[in-house]
């Protein structure tokens, strides 16, 4: 009953005898398809508008590649001919002060986002809100221009630049240009960058003055997909008690993560306290509009935690912003 | 061409489009140490530093680490040149194995290396700096608490400040020279070096990849299977269908229920059935052959759960109907007994779906060997089994079959049924070649059977003093598209449905129903965990309504030897439930001034609430219900005197090669280092049974015994003939013979045998104290093991997180044969209860699998782990090795309800579907605030 594989001498079992012809055809393996076939990693700006302009247009651009890779390797995404991978892009790497503004390379790590003292002088937010994404190994390689690059409503690292009203420099080998943060979204994890064109350079957000504060808070739930349930980054500038400026970002609340310019039009001008609170917590939810996900949470939760939130990243930003004023007065 | 540096070692490699870090280390460098659990940067086990940092191996690509310098477990321990394979073993690995971190040891070269990059970038780590570093390298046997006092002892030993000392652990009361003594484990060396072989870690020339066409379909007719598109790809050596099939065309652990491949107008039954399976020169080239055949299916209507699989007029999913099992319990009359309560209080609760998530995900490779003989390498938990199906499989004598067991990253009983065995048995019988099926993460989550989601409704009737008169439940079980081991996992959750308590009047039914949903199966726990969870909450619930101590209802109604439980069975010995109750109570009263079960707030943040929470389980040791439950063992002596021990349960993390050796030792009067253990080979160890229902301890552990004592016998007589005297004449002690004043070494004892021509070996069969089938009253299982815990839980008030702080836990375990692997199995069992409690939901949609990544099945981390404080009650059993009964499922059975309630606790929210919603918890405190009902 057994003969088949008992007559057959084993290690060499591919000859015709072995199994029927039609149900095996034996070509030598050429060319497997795989997630990609060339993989540049540039050193420098000029070197990857070159590696752009030489793959075009069959190519894509990836920074850290924590989330891409995946995406590639899972097939939700085609494979493809050329990745350009721009982690390594020198002009992409350093976090810098310059003409009153602090300057994010794209390239940089999470983890080096998250323990640099400019960002945790500068950027409160950015600091708390990178050193959530991912675990450590993650944040070793993914990159804040890999966050915003995927566009997600409620990516953590894009809140917090948002609620910093963050700029982004774009360059492609059409040239360069500066934009808003928001610009660069355009749906759910859809981003306006022309697709294996554009690459971020870096971000750059104003440096802090004395009164300036600002903070990040997220809710997660522990079962599921480790994104937030919801998301909220507070910027505030205060003077003798009073807030100049407000600046407040919130995800998932629409496609793309957004600013609650209505509730920081309220907040200018008050002083922090239970009432000021309570008061915009019913401003936020009037004008931002939660909506139920499956599995994850209701538009009810995500409205009452858009109030704790509110609370936590107000008071959190508050104390900053009032530590560092009486710091300017001592 | 890119130039990389390995542990030291430069080398320069072609570049090979698409491939990551992981593959080339394992696969082109053969540095198989690192191990690949999800693929998709979920579980950390691919950890290796680059330049110093802690990277993903398995989605770094390989080339973005030309020119950088890579370390590997591999590269840690210092090799002495002579002799070649002694290594000074590096701290970090000399403090996992005195910690007692390493359990199945897949994570432990992701945990080894996450640690050293951060003792390198933080020589003086604290707690916090650990649990930061370490939040994503997932370790499912959960060592956690160990792992991070290894962490703080090689910190030292780096720093030169310090010494690694052994885990603070107690030996047990009852300890002997080996039994019962702190002692590492005989393949712990292997395990922090990286040198242990997983499945995949081997590799045959000319071996080939298979892989299966699932049918992503949960329930319809396949109507054509269209394999043109497929066999035009390069690479392709085969690719089968049913219609190839000569032999058998099911399989099944118990019911041969499960289509090895589904055939043209055959049903499919769920999502991770096959219908097709291709081998291929590479993996790219499976993966294509799989996405080009072509299957057109006639959809059906999809039976998603067992309530509606149990309607009239539904689909009957199997020719025996949707009704696996009606099972069945019955003591006194529960109708006289609600008649006759005060009070009487029901509730119906629910229970998620659950996924084992061992980090290792299946593997097979078969080959057909010289001999014409079919081998199939796996980490399997049943090797006999797997034997008996592939040989049914590919027409095959069971003697033409050798499983060749390997180690096993974590099995929990997701590893008893068959997976890829048969599939690359047929594939290698039909090329020739050897072939190896890896399932990755997305396809083991598809396709190997769960935990069984229930509904069990529970109803107490109790009088005004707590004192339980009549218990009733009835119980939904969800066992998916086939049998597996569904009847005995329900049988099992319906008799200890009643809880670990007295009550004159029970009756118990549960319905085990065939669904379109993902098979389920053997679970740590085996159905107890989920009727744990329901009666331990209606106890505390009634605690409430009488107005009585929660511990004190339990202690007032708790088993104790003398007993009969709900089936029937008067308890004789080793009845530890009511001292593991006082052990946890003691020490909780020690902690909490007051009652510990109110509310406290959180001294930090008062809107942060705390309270603790109760409960007791109880959990068969064997498979009892009338199953003969025997294991053969085998016991030979080699010529430098020392032994070896055989027989075929697996290792799976939970220690069973220590326990067979300290046990070994221990009988022959040897140091247990001279007993070498070799497990789970069918060509080379005899039949140990299944390693399920906390067997091996007592079934294996006693054939282990047995075969020693007979060792024994016959070194008696082998010697008295020799010697010419009685048998009884000689002593055999201190791993010395003695006859007549004088003295013969084991090694000696070997040269006797040779002398005579007798082999030097002894084998055995154990067989297990008789039991009687359900309904049949009298002793349903030889032992039971008995546990309380206690837990204290976190609430914030605002969000409805829910942390767990602490866990006490007692537990009886008849007697601890090896104490340091106890202690982490009570850890890592409870972080396990956590999970199921908190963060662990297996979804499906219409049959359809959600959480189908490990990025969408969470499983605790070390940041869930709480502090856990165990104490050992040994109520020896007499029929056990030295006392011991089973160990490995009781400890993770109360962790869910002690939670549970402690939320209650500390919110009014009770609890009654897992996992906890943290939404609904929420939801509770601030009820005016909320309109609209969850709609989840």
């Amino acid at each position: 009953m057994d003969s088949v594989v008992a007559a057959r001498n084993p290690g060499d079992g591919v000859g015709p005898d072995a199994r029927p012809v039609e149900k095996c055809r034996l070509i030598t393996s050429t060319d497997p398809m795989t997630a990609w076939k060339q993989y540049y990693l540039p050193q420098t700006l000029s070197e990857a508008i070159q590696t752009i302009n030489s793959c075009n247009p069959s190519c894509l651009i990836i920074s850290g590649g924590t989330d891409l890779l995946l995406e590639l390797t899972q097939r939700h995404r085609p494979a493809v001919e050329n990745l350009i991978d721009v982690s390594r892009v020198i002009e992409m790497s350093a976090i810098e002060e310059r003409d009153g503004r602090l300057f994010i390379g794209a390239a940089v790590p999470l983890k080096h986002v998250a323990a640099n003292p400019l960002v945790n002088k500068h950027a409160q937010a950015l600091a708390e809100s990178t050193g959530q994404i991912g675990g450590p190994q993650v944040r070793a390689v993914g990159t804040l221009g890999g966050n915003v690059g995927h566009a997600l409503p409620a990516g953590d690292g894009a809140i917090s630049l948002l609620a910093l009203d963050a700029w982004a420099t774009i360059t492609s080998p059409q040239g360069t240009r500066h934009v808003p943060l928001l610009d660069l979204y355009t749906g759910p994890g859809v981003s306006s960058l022309i697709p294996g064109q554009e690459i971020i350079v870096n971000f750059d957000i104003p440096v802090h003055q004395a009164g300036t504060g600002s903070a990040f808070s997220r809710v997660m739930r522990p079962q599921g997909v480790a994104l937030p349930v919801i998301n909220m980054a507070a910027w505030i500038t205060v003077d003798k008690a009073i807030i100049q400026q407000a600046s407040i970002a919130v995800g998932p609340a629409g496609p793309i993560p957004r600013r609650a310019q209505g509730l920081e039009k309220f907040l200018t001008g008050k002083t922090f306290g239970s009432s000021v609170l309570a008061e915009g917590q019913r401003i936020l939810l009037e004008e931002v509009k939660f909506r139920s996900s499956p599995l994850r949470a209701t538009a009810e939760y995500r409205d009452h935690l858009a109030g704790v939130l509110l609370e936590r990243v107000l008071t959190s930003a508050w104390h900053r912003a009032v530590d560092t004023s009486y710091a300017r007065v001592s | 061409m890119m130039e990389i540096i390995v542990n030291g070692q430069p080398y320069q490699l072609d570049e090979k489009p698409g491939e990551m870090l992981a593959d080339l280390l394992r696969y082109r460098l053969g540095l198989t140490g690192t191990k690949v659990g999800c693929n998709e940067s979920e579980c950390g086990a691919c950890t290796v530093l680059l330049d110093g940092s802690p990277v993903l191996s398995c989605s770094y690509p390989a080339v973005k680490a030309s020119g950088h310098n890579i370390t590997t477990i591999e590269g840690l321990a210092e090799k002495k040149t002579i002799p070649d394979q002694v290594v000074k073993l590096h701290p970090l690995q000399e403090a996992f194995i005195a910690k007692g971190a390493v359990q199945c040891g897949f994570c432990i070269p992701g945990q080894i290396m996450t640690s050293y990059g951060l003792l390198l970038a933080n020589p003086n780590p604290g707690d916090h700096d650990i649990r930061e570093a370490l939040k994503d390298t997932l370790c499912r046997c959960a060592g956690y608490s160990a792992i991070s006092e290894a962490i703080m002892d090689a910190g030292a030993v780096m720093r030169g400040e310090g010494h690694i000392t052994r885990r603070a652990v107690p030996e047990s009361s009852l300890a002997r020279n080996s039994v019962g003594r702190l002692a590492d484990r005989p393949e712990a060396v292997a395990k922090v070096t990286g040198k242990a072989k997983f499945s995949d870690d081997i590799h045959f020339d000319g071996m080939l990849i298979g892989r299966a066409k699932r049918t992503y379909t949960p329930h319809a007719f396949v109507r054509s299977i269209d394999l043109s598109d497929a066999r035009k790809i390069p690479g392709i050596r085969a690719i089968l269908t049913a219609a190839d099939l000569k032999h058998a065309h099911n399989h099944g652990l118990v019911v041969n229920d499960w289509p090895i491949l589904i055939g043209i107008d055959e049903r499919v039954r769920y999502v991770g059935d096959a219908v097709a399976i291709v081998a291929a020169d590479s993996k790219e080239s499976a993966d294509e052959a799989i996405a080009a055949i072509r299957v057109v299916y006639d959809e059906q209507p999809v039976i998603d759960n067992p309530v509606l699989a149990r309607q009239p007029g539904v689909t009957q999913l199997h020719e025996t109907g949707n009704l696996l099992k009606h099972i069945k319990v019955r003591k006194g009359d529960v109708e006289v007994g609600f008649a006759s309560s005060d009070l009487v209080i029901e509730h119906t609760f629910h229970t998620a779906m659950t996924d084992h998530a061992f980090i290792e995900p299946e593997c097979s490779i078969a080959r057909v060997n010289e001999e014409g003989r079919m081998e199939v390498y796996v980490g399997s938990q049943i090797p006999y089994s797997d034997r008996k199906q592939v040989a049914a499989a590919i027409g095959f004598s069971e003697d033409r079959v050798r499983i060749i067991g390997m180690l096993i990253g974590g099995g929990f009983g997701g590893k008893e049924d068959i997976m890829g065995q048969i599939h690359a048995a047929l594939l290698a019988s039909e090329t020739g070649h050897p072939v190896k099926i890896l399932f990755d993460r997305h396809e083991s989550l598809l396709v190997h059977p769960k935990r069984h989601a229930t509904q069990i409704h529970v109803k107490i009737g109790a009088k005004w003093d707590g004192r339980l008169v009549a218990v009733q439940t009835e119980l939904y079980g969800d066992t998916g598209a086939y049998a597996s081991l569904g009847e005995k996992v329900m049988t099992r959750a319906t008799t200890h449905s009643i809880g670990p308590y007295e009550s004159d009047h029970a009756r118990a039914d549960c319905y085990a129903m065939y669904t379109n949903n993902p098979p389920a199966g053997a679970f740590r726990g085996f159905g107890v965990t989920q009727s744990a969870f329901a009666i331990e909450s209606l106890m505390d619930m009634l605690a409430k309504e009488l107005g009585v101590d929660p511990i004190e209802l339990r202690r007032k109604n708790a088993l104790h030897v003398g007993s009969v439980t709900g089936t029937g069975q008067v308890l004789k010995d080793s009845v530890g439930l009511l001292e593991c109750i006082e052990k946890v109570e003691t020490e909780l009263r020690s902690r909490v001034e007051g009652d510990p079960f109110a509310p406290r707030p959180c001294p930090d943040d008062p809107a942060r609430v705390r309270a603790w929470g109760f409960s007791t389980a109880f959990k068969n040791t064997g498979l009892g219900g009338g199953a003969p439950d025997e294991a053969g063992a085998d016991v030979e002596l080699y010529e430098d005197g020392t032994l070896q021990v055989r027989t075929s349960s697996a290792e799976l993390g939970q220690g069973l090669c220590t326990v067979l050796r300290l046990i070994v030792a221990e009988e022959m009067e040897i140091a247990a280092e001279k007993v070498d253990v070799l497990l789970s080979d069918t060509d080379l160890t005899p039949d140990g049974g299944p390693t399920t229902a906390s067997r091996q301890t007592y079934v294996s552990g006693n054939a282990g015994l047995h075969a020693a004592r007979e060792f024994k016998e016959a070194i008696r007589s082998v010697l008295a003939e020799k010697f010419d005297c009685e048998p009884e004449a000689i002593q055999i002690r201190g791993g010395m013979a003695v006859i007549a004043g004088q003295v013969l070494t084991l090694a000696d004892v070997y040269q006797v045998f040779k002398e005579v021509q007798r082999e030097p070996r002894i084998r055995t069969l154990y067989r297990a104290p008789e039991t009687k089938p359900l309904g049949q009253g009298g002793d349903m299982h030889f032992a039971f093991s008995f546990a309380a815990q206690a837990a204290e839980v976190e609430v914030d008030t605002r969000t409805g997180e829910v942390k767990v702080l602490e866990i006490i836990a007692a537990t009886d375990v008849g007697a601890a044969i090896n104490p340091l692997g106890l202690a982490v199995q009570v850890e890592g069992g409870a972080v396990m209860g956590l999970g199921n409690a908190l963060t662990e939901a297996f979804l499906t949609r219409g049959g359809k699998v959600i959480t189908d990544r490990m990025a969408r099945y969470r499983i605790p981390s070390i940041t869930h782990t709480p502090e856990v404080t165990s104490f050992i009650v040994e109520h020896p059993v007499a029929s056990g090795p030295f006392g011991a009964k089973g160990v490995g499922e009781i400890v993770s059975i109360p962790t869910t309800p002690a939670i549970t309630n402690a939320i209650f606790n500390a919110t009014g929210y009770r609890v009654d579907h897992l996992p906890v919603d943290q939404e609904l918890v929420a939801r509770h405190i601030h009820a005016s605030k909320f309109v609209k009902p969850a709609d989840q």
